[in-house]
């Protein structure tokens, strides 16, 4: 034991003296540590940071011809056409609306649904439904979006239910409906997502200290009462960390779920910047409008970020970068 | 109403139980269904009405999917292929860069950290992604799958916040015995991560599994096409389809199969391996995306 200590004694001075030597030493000494990261800095740049030079091509009317030191600079004109678009305010709109739609509806049905499970008596019961409704989370969007066309077509499961209701007289093809599609996006996101963002809520909730509900029981609550004053209350700077996190990711939804639900009876309500820019950017090989539309969408999210860090700064819950 | 019992249950337990057997069959009666009619015969599906048994009972549609082209093996073949290279690789190279960056006395820890997070914020955009892929001559090739993606910053935080709260101890007697950081990283830090790479390997393995969206943008050549590919180009075609088997139906009689079928089939083969997979990590997952939203 003693040698140990002698030892570590020695290293430990060792490192000081090293660190008053060059940095070419330390260089030396970090050799392995330099060669184990700096491929992957070089991974950083080339896939990340070089796309983001790529915004000089909004500025352009690039051509891959002449590369972006050779194409005509043409100052702010694709953002001057990009405002005047109709289709863009348009899916500027559809954007919002959906992500708006899924992040009030998921954070509910999350929240209520990890309510739910603590709620359940049974351990087996429990352990089956949370197995069960992580499920489709690990299904592709390509699945998902099979399997809701399937049970929303008009020989599917919802209008067989309607009709055996007498809600409605003949089948409705619900995927043809403009006003229904983000409806059925939300939708979609909550059957796949519910079980799997209720991880998190529970651990939240596993988390809350037990006397707290054993005191509640000895002063005669209920169980709605203990829900509504200690459970909601201990869990609420969970819900607001996630809730703030999601404002940060308001115009980032991809157009994934849009794209594979979607179709051409639906596309004034499924149109989404994503699919905007490229639609435009690669479809009509208008690289520049593509990258505007694409750097509007970042210094958005950029600015929607800040917003959100002040926001769970003064919400006392801890900043957030 | 309080039945007497070794716990006492009441009506709220039952209505919530309810709620939940509900749930259960919402998720999973689509699958039962989607199931059913993959084994159901063509003609009859159309017929509909075909809930979570199949009413004619065959295999002809998943030999349709495997006879009438090559791709749905093919791109069988490339989502094993690209899950299974793009996992390896992506765990091996997110783990030992977390490595470098749980390393307190590594001098350029801060500058790569910062480095990767700000990516979790900005990001160029889809043409100018295109672009660097295009002018790396990426379209097309196999590496399309794997480069791009390799790492995630997510991915990374995970692993570093698992690894921080490793006894540092550990790596010191083994520095102390002469070994380099890369066999400290190999020998001992590696191992020790198992529960978090499980987690991370996962995520990973899904994302490739599921990916279509790289094929559909980089790698439209049939050699390349993937499984979720070949799906998301049945769902699109299924409506022009339908019309075209409508015109022709006269000429149609000796096919076994409609798109309906197809869909369902290939929608099986694409679902079976992770429904096989999941469960078994549940409990690891579940620790790893609780670190995963403290940390982030």
């Amino acid at each position: 034991m003693e040698g140990v200590r002698e030892i570590l004694v020695k290293t430990n001075k060792q490192v000081k003296v090293q660190t008053k030597m060059g940095l070419s030493k330390k260089l030396y000494d970090q050799r392995f540590l330099i060669a184990m990261s700096v491929p992957f800095v070089i991974w950083v740049i080339i896939f990340k940071y070089i796309p983001l030079a790529g915004w000089l091509m909004a500025f352009q009317d690039y051509k891959p011809k002449l590369g972006i030191l050779g194409s005509q600079w043409v100052g702010l004109k694709h953002f001057k056409v990009l405002f005047q678009e109709e289709q863009f305010y348009q899916a500027l709109q559809n954007t919002l609306g959906m992500s708006i739609l899924a992040i009030t509806f998921g954070t509910i049905f999350s929240v209520g649904f990890a309510l739910l499970l603590n709620e359940l008596r049974s351990l087996r019961l429990k352990r089956v439904v949370q197995t069960i409704s992580y499920l489709p989370h690990f299904v592709s969007w390509v699945v998902v979006a099979n399997i809701v066309g399937q049970i929303l077509s008009t020989t599917g499961v919802l209008n067989e239910i309607l009709m055996a209701l007498h809600i409605i007289d003949s089948p409705v093809n619900f995927m043809s409906q403009p006003n229904l599609f983000w409806g059925i996006v939300t939708g979609s996101d909550l059957w796949k997502e519910t079980g799997w963002n209720a991880i998190i809520y529970l651990a939240a909730i596993t988390g809350i200290d037990v006397q707290l509900y054993e005191a509640a029981k000895v002063d005669g609550a209920n169980r709605w009462q203990q829900i509504k004053s200690i459970t909601l209350p201990c869990i609420r700077g969970t819900i607001i960390i996630l809730l703030i996190m999601s404002i940060g990711n308001l115009i980032n939804i991809g157009f994934e779920k849009q794209y594979l639900l979607g179709n051409n009876t639906v596309a004034s309500k499924s149109l989404v910047l994503d699919k905007y820019a490229l639609d435009y950017g690669i479809g009509m090989v208008r690289y520049s409008y593509g990258t505007a539309i694409g750097m509007f969408k970042s210094v958005v999210g950029i600015v929607l970020i800040y917003i959100a860090n002040t926001l769970a700064k003064k919400s006392g819950e801890g900043q957030l970068i | 109403m309080v039945i007497k019992g070794l716990k006492k249950i009441s009506v709220v337990d039952i209505f919530i139980a309810i709620i939940m057997c509900i749930v259960i069959v919402i998720t999973v009666y689509p699958f039962l269904q989607v199931i059913a009619i993959s084994f159901n015969d063509a003609t009859d599906t159309v017929r509909g009405g075909i809930h979570i048994w199949p009413r004619v009972f065959t295999l002809n549609n998943y030999k349709e999917i495997f006879t009438s082209n090559d791709n749905i093996a093919r791109g069988f073949v490339n989502s094993v292929l690209r899950t299974v290279i793009g996992t390896v690789l992506g765990i091996l190279c997110s783990a030992m860069l977390a490595y470098t960056l749980s390393r307190k006395d590594y001098m350029f820890r801060k500058p790569i950290s910062v480095l990767f997070v700000l990516t979790m914020y900005v990001s160029g955009g889809l043409i100018p992604e295109y672009m660097v892929v295009r002018n790396l001559g990426l379209i097309n090739k196999f590496m399309v799958y794997i480069l791009p993606g390799l790492l995630s910053a997510y991915n990374i935080i995970i692993l570093r916040s698992f690894m921080d709260n490793l006894p540092y101890e550990l790596q010191e007697s083994a520095k102390i015995d002469g070994a380099n950081d890369f066999t400290i990283f190999w020998k001992i830090i590696f191992p020790l991560c198992m529960p978090v790479i499980a987690t991370v390997a996962l995520f990973i393995a899904v994302g490739q599994w599921n990916a279509w969206f790289d094929t559909y943008l980089y790698a439209k050549k049939d050699h390349l096409t993937t499984l979720q590919y070949e799906l998301m180009k049945v769902i699109d075609n299924a409506a022009a389809g339908v019309k075209a088997a409508d015109i022709n139906s006269q000429g149609l009689k000796r096919v076994t199969s409609n798109p309906e079928s197809i869909k369902m089939a290939i929608t099986v083969i694409t679902t079976i391996p992770i429904v096989c997979v999941y469960p078994f990590l549940q409990r690891y997952f579940v620790s790893g995306m609780t670190i995963g939203a403290v940390k982030s």
